[in-house]
């Protein structure tokens, strides 16, 4: 009763970051994902300062014949005949190239493109979608151009950007930054359709809706009223899409490679190492499992950290 | 009684015979797969292996080529030589004799009309036939009588015997192809999905790229064959699929074209229900080095045009990227039993086969030693070897595939320690084997310094093959980009030498030229040969009568498949 | 509602054509070339010769302005004879692939069922258990259940199909035997034991692509559950005192499924479209397998065709999903 008859606040009001950033250390899935997250990156940017072993060398000579098919150590635990070696804790491929230093190059590309293209699909798509959903006119020629992405033929398409813009964006950010940014806005530009839709249809749910209609009323600009309303609402559709799209980007990057279309042949990336597994999948199994439990991994975190901050960000969570 | 105890001797006669004296369609179904889809049954309308060696069970040329390269009469009595008389001594005639009582699969009987038609079929200038130099210089055919087929060339002939030989020149039937000529050509679906042919079996059944269901054909002219009634012939997938559905699970009894790592085919062996089989071509995986400057600076009208390349028409320096090359280690990780280590651009047949060359030993300190004395050294410090100032940097491209992409980062590795640095590219094969001029990454327009890829010739006689390397045969913009010389090799004493051979008869003679110009070519910068690749395929255990066959098409034999018990 | 449906269809003419102008363009720009397949021991001018003979000297607008009336107004003609014996298309040229020199529509109708069974199978598969999944770990957010139905979506996404497939077949083929390897696309389901086959060969290339499927269509339920649990008019009805069971399965969920029902419409089309990389693996060769191989080929009016046909899909399930969205959603007016 006390209180209520004192209605001076004791304290400045909190700072809406903390309370964000409480709420999210309650939440134990997003703290161990962005925990594991953290270690990945870690591990594939600040791990070859550590495993100082060259990814791409190979071996000479009589070396090449020992050192090539190697197995990880843990093999020689039930398979005491099995090739190992402390040197390479996870052995090593057909042509001796150290498996976990190729696991740490092809984690930094990966993350890399996965993140890129994902942030670029989400930020096409939230815009088309946002735009199409809140301004009418606008609404019936995004969405013929979504129809249009979408019904648009992956390879040609793949094959006419290569054509063009390969060799201009190799001479101004080498070969290999000029097929990052390739592939990055190749997959962003063909991936952004979805999220469109999914925006575009929950927009047109929540202008209807009263708070909108009040936040209009009291006169809030339109981008005001975008950003300070629609989208805070708009959020959790954009996070699934956002953990999906890691990791479609993820295994897009190594169809592309695998077709020729991607980085050069000795320049790994996760898909692409899972992908080479494939053949030798019975006799090599760690070849292609250890990427794609890479990927996994990174997925899940990711989609685990997007949970957490999804339900951090929003007010009617953080208050219960 | 006693004609049911004759009937019952003759079914054990039978039974412990070997399978040929089995009855036609005794053993049930062959299963074959092709990696490759077949997408139509006439080869004159396509030139895909998948679609000449499928059709290749249906129709049937004049005669073929054995396991070892040598021709064998199949339509016909016997091979036409100057000797017989079949070929004329002015060398601008051959005359077939085909044998009398030959059926087609609909009953009819197979005459000269319809090797007359075929090669009009194929001769037509709007029917855009594939196999049209099958019938280089032929000028006329003419049919004396049903049984005799004469053909007529503009000039003296050494080599007579392309048009109505191998897998890729069969004969189709007149009275069924008769309104499908020139530009009709490719309307005619019913035709070309389902040939009437001579060979053992028909078509029942074709889902383009997808299946094809045969039955084996009533009036073939040997009463006994084939001894499956039934074959199905799926397509699709990959190679390493079909392998293992061979070799693994069983499921089927033939798999073309295994092209995997020898450690998964030895993989896939082990699991003891098939065979693989490999047989050697003239199929050389070879670098070819560009004769003319790649350099991107340079306009499209001189890029890969204009010559000499900065560095590599350097001897040494392409002698010292050969030898630094390991290929006995190449043809393990690559090949295994489907390669060997290949210095020469033409390894087969073994009457072409040169020996002067030899490469079996990698010697990278004979490699540094020779560029030292060549004065090609690294004179500032970057690792990285100059030739008159000009850094040896190359751009090494190939099409995408797991092995090349293995080869490239090998050869990356021992080229460096040459100091010579490898960036390394790989282009989609239907695009660096697609002839667009618009293109940029094709292997014709050869925007790089050095191009990695296979290549091959039909037949027996590489005469040909041999032009590829004159010096007008250089792919440009005033051709469109269109010629087979693609490394722009040059040289007037190897033009003269050619063009002796297109004058010289007898096979002695030819192949003397033959090496000559097989080592010129080798020697002065053209390429560098790695590997001599062959041709490896897998039959199931029961499957029995397989002779592997890189001459003419891989199921050349079809007929004489058995199952084994 | 109806005249939205009706202008959204008028209006789908010039959206459709306007794409099939765009795949045609970019088609024309794609380096490539039919003749890429071809061996290299085939001489350059033969190619020139047999690229002549496919059509391919002609001008660009030329052999589009032939498409379209081969594909608008010759093909319908075909399916018209098909079905009333009538002989108005007799002696027209049809849209020939320049693989098979064989009307394209006929080898599309041959791989459509293929594609249905395995593929259409897969996606109810996939859907029927994505639903379930998704609305009981939304209402038990991170209970065991949630956590292992995340944990297993989110593998079953990020491990693409040429990876699961092999695995699939290496351990039911190769090590058990249960199941063929290679599908077989003559088999006739006439008997009971011809529709055992059927089953065996269909369940390793239907679960493949069901692992897919229900890893995305049970991510999109869960969250868009979580949305709705939390808003006010589910306090109300619980406050209400409404039976948790009605709470949930009629408040909650018609309106999460708002979204959902979109997500599982734009994914109708791809039924069609087959699943390239799955076909490949299990050997199905149905439509997807059909567009992979034309594209490697540069069989550009079997590409066309089929990129077209998937284009008309899009354009219908999109405005399927939209009349969806108006009918469950009162508040979203069109007109």
């Amino acid at each position: 009763m006390t209180e209520l008859s004192n209605p001076q606040p004791v304290a400045p009001p909190r700072n809406q970051w903390l309370d964000v950033w409480d709420q999210f250390k309650t939440h134990r899935g997003a703290l161990w994902g962005g925990i594991i997250f953290v270690i990945i990156i870690a591990g594939v940017y600040l791990g070859p300062l550590i495993w100082r072993v060259d990814p791409q060398f190979l071996p000479q000579g009589r070396d090449f014949i020992n050192l090539r098919d190697m197995r990880p150590i843990w093999v020689g635990l039930f398979d005491s005949s099995a090739k190992v070696s402390w040197a390479h804790p996870l052995g090593t491929d057909n042509l001796g190239r150290d498996t976990l230093a190729r696991l740490m190059m092809g984690g930094r590309v990966s993350i890399a493109v996965g993140l890129t293209a994902m942030l670029l699909a989400l930020f096409l798509g939230t815009l088309v979608g946002v735009v199409a959903g809140y301004v009418r006119k606008m609404d019936g020629p995004l969405m013929r151009l979504t129809d249009l992405f979408l019904a648009l033929p992956l390879l040609p398409l793949i094959l006419v950007a290569s054509l063009l813009f390969r060799e201009p964006l190799s001479a101004s950010f080498g070969p290999e930054g000029g097929v990052f940014i390739l592939i990055v806005v190749l997959i962003g530009i063909t991936s952004w359709m979805p999220t469109a839709r999914i925006v575009r249809g929950d927009v047109l749910a929540l202008k209807e809706r009263e708070f909108v209609l009040a936040a209009q009323s009291i006169g809030t600009s339109g981008s005001k009223l975008i950003m300070r309303h629609v989208l805070p609402n708009v959020l959790s559709p954009i996070m699934v899409s956002a953990t999906l799209g890691i990791a479609s980007a993820i295994i897009t990057e190594s169809a592309l490679s695998f077709l020729g279309f991607g980085f050069p042949p000795d320049f790994p990336t996760w898909g692409r190492l899972l992908n080479d597994g494939v053949d030798r999948v019975v006799s090599f199994p760690e070849r292609s499992i250890l990427p794609g439990i890479m990927i996994s991994l990174t997925v899940l975190s990711v989609n685990y950290l997007g949970d957490g901050l999804r339900d951090a960000l929003d007010p009617r969570i953080r208050g219960r | 009684m006693k004609t049911k105890t004759l009937l019952l001797g003759a079914i054990a006669t039978a039974a412990m015979a070997p399978a040929a004296f089995a009855e036609r369609g005794s053993d049930g179904n062959v299963s074959i797969i092709y990696w490759q889809a077949p997408s139509i049954l006439n080869p004159f309308l396509s030139g895909g292996t998948k679609d000449v060696e499928s059709a290749s069970m249906i129709i049937e040329p004049l005669a073929r080529y054995n396991e070892n390269g040598e021709l064998v009469p199949w339509l016909v009595e016997e091979i036409p030589t100057t000797d017989n008389g079949g070929v004329s001594a002015d060398l601008t005639s051959i005359t077939w004799k085909i044998t009398p009582g030959i059926l087609w699969s609909d009953g009819t009987e197979f005459t000269s009309a319809d090797v007359k038609f075929t090669a009009d079929y194929c001769m037509d200038p709007e029917g855009g036939c594939a196999q049209l130099t099958k019938f280089d210089g032929v000028t006329s055919i003419d049919t004396p009588d049903d049984y005799t087929v004469t053909v007529n060339f503009e000039g003296p002939t050494p080599f007579p015997y392309g048009p109505f030989v191998g897998g890729e020149s069969p004969i189709l039937q007149a009275a069924q192809f008769a309104d499908c000529m020139g530009a009709k050509a490719p309307e005619c679906t019913e035709q070309n999905f389902y040939p009437i042919g001579t060979g053992p079996f028909t078509v029942t059944d074709f889902r383009p790229n997808d299946v094809i269901q045969m039955a084996a054909n009533e009036n073939y002219r040997d009463p006994a064959k084939p001894a499956f009634a039934t074959v199905t012939f799926k397509g699709g997938g990959d190679a390493t699929a079909a392998g293992r559905a061979v070799m693994e699970t069983g499921e089927f009894d033939y798999a073309w074209n295994l092209q995997l790592a020898p450690d998964v085919i030895a993989q896939m062996e082990a699991g003891g229900k098939g065979t693989p089989v490999a047989g050697f071509g003239p199929l050389v995986e070879r670098i070819m080095l560009n004769n003319t400057n790649p350099d991107p600076a340079l306009g499209p009208d001189d890029r890969a045009v204009v010559r000499p390349h900065p560095f590599l028409g350097d001897p040494a320096v392409y002698k010292a990227m050969s030898m630094a090359i390991d290929r006995p280690l190449l043809v393990e990780i690559g090949y295994g039993k489907a390669g060997k280590v290949s210095c020469n651009w033409i390894p087969a047949p073994a009457a072409y086969n040169s020996t002067s060359l030899s490469c079996d030993t990698q010697d990278i300190v004979g490699a540094n030693a020779m560029l030292d004395a060549a004065g090609i050294v690294d004179t500032d410090g970057d690792g990285i070897r100059e030739k008159d100032g000009v850094p040896l940097k190359i751009l090494y491209q190939t099409s995408t595939n797991a092995v090349r992409q293995d080869f490239q980062a090998l050869i990356k590795q021992w080229w460096s320690e040459i100091g010579i640095e490898t960036e390394l590219r790989n282009i989609n094969a239907s695009v660096f084997f697609g002839g667009d001029p618009a293109s940029p990454d094709t292997f014709q327009k050869f925007y790089a310094d050095v191009e990695m890829y296979a290549n091959t010739f039909n037949g027996t006689d590489p005469q040909s093959y041999l032009g590829n390397m004159l010096c007008d045969k250089a792919p440009s913009p005033a051709s469109q980009w269109q010629g087979e010389n693609i490394s722009r090799f040059c040289m007037e004493e190897y033009d003269a030498l050619y063009a002796q051979l297109t004058q010289t008869a007898g096979i002695e003679a030819r192949s003397e030229i033959g090496k000559k110009l097989n080592d010129m070519a080798v020697m002065n910068g053209a390429m560098i040969p790695l590997v001599h690749r062959g041709r490896l395929s897998a039959h199931a255990n029961s499957l029995g009568g397989v002779v592997l066959n890189v001459w003419d098409s891989e199921l050349w034999n079809v007929a004489d498949w058995y199952r084994m018990e | 509602m109806l005249t939205f449906t009706i202008r959204r269809l008028i209006l789908a003419v010039p959206t459709l054509l306007f794409i099939s102008l765009v795949i045609f363009l970019l088609l024309e720009l794609a380096p490539g070339d039919p003749m890429a397949q071809v061996p290299l021991t085939v001489p350059a001018e033969v190619k020139e010769q047999m690229r002549l003979a496919l059509g391919l000297g002609e001008p660009m607008y030329i052999r589009f302005w032939k498409w379209i009336v081969q594909f608008f107004w010759i093909e319908p003609q075909v399916l018209i004879d098909h079905y009333f014996g009538t002989t108005f298309a007799e002696g027209k040229l049809r849209v020939i692939s320049w693989q098979t020199r064989s009307p394209v529509m006929d080898i599309v109708i041959q791989r459509l069922p293929q594609t249905l069974w395995v593929v259409g199978t897969a996606y109810v598969v996939g859907i029927l258990i994505a639903l379930p999944i998704g609305i009981y770990s939304a209402y038990r957010q991170y209970s065991w259940f949630d956590q292992a139905g995340t944990f297993v979506s989110m593998i079953g996404f990020s491990v693409p199909p040429f990876f699961s497939g092999v695995l699939v077949i290496v351990i039911f083929s190769v090590w058990l035997g249960w199941f063929p390897s290679i599908y077989d696309t003559t088999l006739v389901v006439d008997s009971w034991e011809s529709f055992k086959r059927q089953l065996q060969q269909m369940i390793m290339p239907v679960m493949v692509l069901a692992l897919q499927i229900t890893a995305q269509i049970s991510r999109f339920m869960r969250a868009s559950m979580l949305d709705n649990l939390n808003q006010d008019y589910v306090r109300t009805a619980r406050a209400k005192g409404l039976g948790e069971r009605v709470v949930v399965m009629v408040h909650v969920l018609r309106n999460s499924m708002i979204p959902v029902v979109t997500v599982i419409a734009l994914g109708v089309p791809s039924i069609f479209g087959g699943a390239i990389i799955t076909e490949q693996v299990f050997k199905v060769n149905g439509i997807g397998q059909l567009l992979i191989t034309a594209i490697q080929a540069n069989d550009l009016p079997m590409v066309q065709t089929l990129t077209f046909i998937f284009a008309v899909l899009i354009v219908l399930f999109n405005l399927v999903a939209d009349v969806l969205y108006g009918l469950l959603d009162p508040r979203i007016r069109y007109d």
